[in-house]
């Protein structure tokens, strides 16, 4: 369904077989499908363990946790089942590549599920897919069933005398389910309120059970290290930063799209080369890196930086869910982080104080500000309710809502004074679009 | 009995996918709205009694699901994307556009129940902007003209 793009500079490792008909089941064992899983059954599942671990491979879900590391923290012997839970709820502002993966690849994901099961010992795995994404859903169950029906999933899974089940679900609108506790919760049929930790889910996870959460992507790209072997995926990407990822390219950029580049690959050859520039012949004025929970780049920062996740790190910042979001110099950056908060505010839980506060006051200060009714101690007053949400929420989402919002605020602070005593926005003097309908959720 | 004979025979089969019986629950209701428009009360009783719940814990979990509706919907509901990626490239616009088309506001519906409208989150496709969903369908690439003819496509579909 959606567009296929393509450069010359991408390493197609988890894009491979897009747009090659994998969903058939025939097509994707012609393409070396379930070689993987067939290679794993084999190994110990240590060495499946220490085969991701050397392959470098970072959670492709945001946080660019180790997955090799995630998976040895499920203790051997459990008395309670364990679980492998994808986590398909791709929801992350600027970010559409599982969408990709599940259109055009879904034997690898599930691939993927047996192999992580192997390796900690689980013998169910659960793939969640968002609500919205119903055509992703009906071409699981269909790849589902037709790797039942060739017993490589089941009760004597290839022969080998395992037992292995992998199920769908789905969920119903709600961005903060993709966090991997929440997700645990939908998944047992609740309101997505996240869970306390520690425990932490490799531990104590779905019904209890030790469960290993990962990303849709992350789960495609482990059958691939088994095949090719952990070294060289790893030596795809840049140290600690093994192999490729998919970065989805959008806003005003020339060819925007999901391209498939290795870990560590210039942020400003993605801009002007992979994505053919900035439309109209304008300049570059921020980028997004990674989905809008990350901090916001100036273009003479973005024009900087190496897309790996160290590399964020080493600036206190995040690199995010591979969402790469491009502003020209037209774009209003109050107007911007006026957009982030409202879809933070809706999208909050409303379990813990600062998050479910902090998000309402700063959307209501943003909105006023924009219109030209805020007041220039409002500017301080925005940076300060943000930096108290940082660290002081139950999830992620808090610092998530605030983190954006501290990097516009500092970045960009004369565009907030230049909307002051009643003035029009710069970018909007006729303010055809300014008055942003307030959401009435 | 509420929903299908098939939906019904389908439900319990999937229950048994899980140790809980209210684990499907999220997947029922939703499934549920589509075979009959939108959460009844009488969906509610029924996935309450196949889920060992009380029906107050199913409003509950309603509740906080944005997909799920407990009033009818229009016959095609047309969800406009204005987060970051399609706002900068028109999504505003395109919501607009909808509401004077179909004379109505965020999440209005049409007098002759046709259509109806809501402003939503990213719905994964960013770099395919501006883009909506119509029920499950992505519309992407928006132009003013695309989007009168998808509009115009579902009214003549009616
Ligand atoms: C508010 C919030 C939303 C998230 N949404 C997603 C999501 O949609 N998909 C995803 O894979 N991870 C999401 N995450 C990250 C997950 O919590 C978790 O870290 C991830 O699924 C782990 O998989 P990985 O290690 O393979 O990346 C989200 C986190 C937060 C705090
Ligand atoms: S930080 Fe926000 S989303 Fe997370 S638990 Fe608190 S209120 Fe809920
Ligand atoms: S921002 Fe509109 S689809 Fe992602």
């Amino acid at each position: 369904m959606a567009d296929l793009v393509s450069h010359p500079d991408e390493i197609k490792v988890v894009s491979n077989r897009f747009g090659k008909g994998a969903t058939s089941i025939e097509r994707y064992l012609e393409l070396d499908g379930y070689k993987a899983v067939q290679k794993a059954l084999q190994m110990k599942p240590d060495d499946i363990i220490n085969e991701v671990k050397t392959s470098n491979l970072r959670g492709r879900g945001g946080a660019g946790f180790s997955t090799g590391m995630k998976w040895s923290f499920v203790p051997k012997e459990s008395n309670k089942p364990k679980y492998v839970l994808v986590n398909g709820d791709e929801s992350e502002p600027g970010t559409c590549k599982d969408r990709l993966i599940l259109e055009h690849d879904p034997h690898s994901v599930i691939e993927g599920v047996v192999i992580a099961g192997l390796a900690v010992g689980a013998q169910t795995g659960y793939v969640y897919i968002r609500g919205e994404y119903r055509y992703l859903v009906d071409i699981m169950r269909k790849a589902l069933a037709d790797a039942y029906a060739r017993g490589f999933l089941g009760k004597n899974i290839f022969g080998s005398g395992r037992e292995f089940n992998v199920y769908w679900h789905t969920g119903a609108g709600a961005y903060e389910v993709g966090e991997e506790s929440a997700l645990m919760e939908s998944l047992e049929g609740k309101r997505g309120i996240p869970r306390i930790r520690p425990p932490f889910p490799a531990v104590v996870g779905l019904w209890g059970g030790p469960t290993v959460i990962n990303n849709v992507e992350t789960l495609a790209s482990v059958p691939h290290i088994i095949l090719m072997g952990g070294q060289k995926f790893a030596d795809l990407g840049t140290p600690k930063n093994g192999g490729t990822r998919l970065f989805c390219l959008s806003g005003h950029i020339n060819k925007p799209g999901v391209y498939e580049l290795p870990l560590g690959y210039p942020l400003k050859k993605m801009i002007y080369e992979v994505g053919g520039g900035i439309p109209n012949g304008k300049k570059l004025k921020a980028v997004v890196p990674g989905g809008s929970s990350t901090f916001v780049l100036t273009a003479e920062e973005a024009e900087q930086l190496n897309m790996d996740f160290d590399t964020f790190s080493k600036r206190g910042e995040f690199l995010g869910s591979g969402g790469v979001v491009i502003l020209d110099e037209d774009t209003c950056m109050v107007k911007f982080a006026l957009r982030i908060m409202k879809f933070y505010k809706h999208e909050s839980c409303g379990w813990c104080i600062p998050c479910r506060e902090g998000t309402d006051w700063l959307e209501k200060t943003l909105v006023r500000f924009h219109s030209g009714g805020g007041l220039k101690k409002d500017i301080d007053n925005i940076k300060y309710l943000a930096q108290n949400m940082l660290g002081r929420t139950f999830c992620p989402l808090g610092d998530a809502a605030a983190i954006p919002t501290i990097s516009i605020v500092d970045k960009w602070r004369k565009e907030f004074e230049d909307h002051l005593e009643g003035k029009p926005c710069p970018f909007d003097p006729e303010g055809a679009v300014s008055q942003l309908p307030v959401l009435s959720h | 009995m509420v929903v299908s004979e098939k939906l019904d025979r389908f439900f319990d089969e999937k229950i048994k996918e899980y140790p809980t019986r209210r684990s499907f629950l999220v997947p029922m209701l939703l499934y549920t709205q589509d075979e009959i428009g939108y959460v009844t009360d009488e969906a509610i009783a029924y996935l309450a009694k196949k889920t060992d719940l009380t029906e107050l814990e199913v409003r509950n979990v309603i509740s906080y699901y944005s997909l799920l509706h407990t009033k009818p919907m229009g016959k095609y509901h047309v969800q406009v994307c204005t987060n970051i990626s399609c706002m900068l490239r028109g999504g505003e616009e395109v919501f607009d556009h909808c509401r004077q088309k179909l004379g109505i506001g965020h999440k209005q519906k049409t007098a002759d129940g046709v259509f109806s409208l809501e402003e939503v989150e990213c719905i994964g496709a960013c770099s395919w902007a501006p883009a909506i969903q119509v029920n499950y369908d992505f519309h992407e690439n928006l132009t003013p003209e695309k989007l009168d003819k998808v509009l115009d496509d579902y009214r003549k579909k009616n």
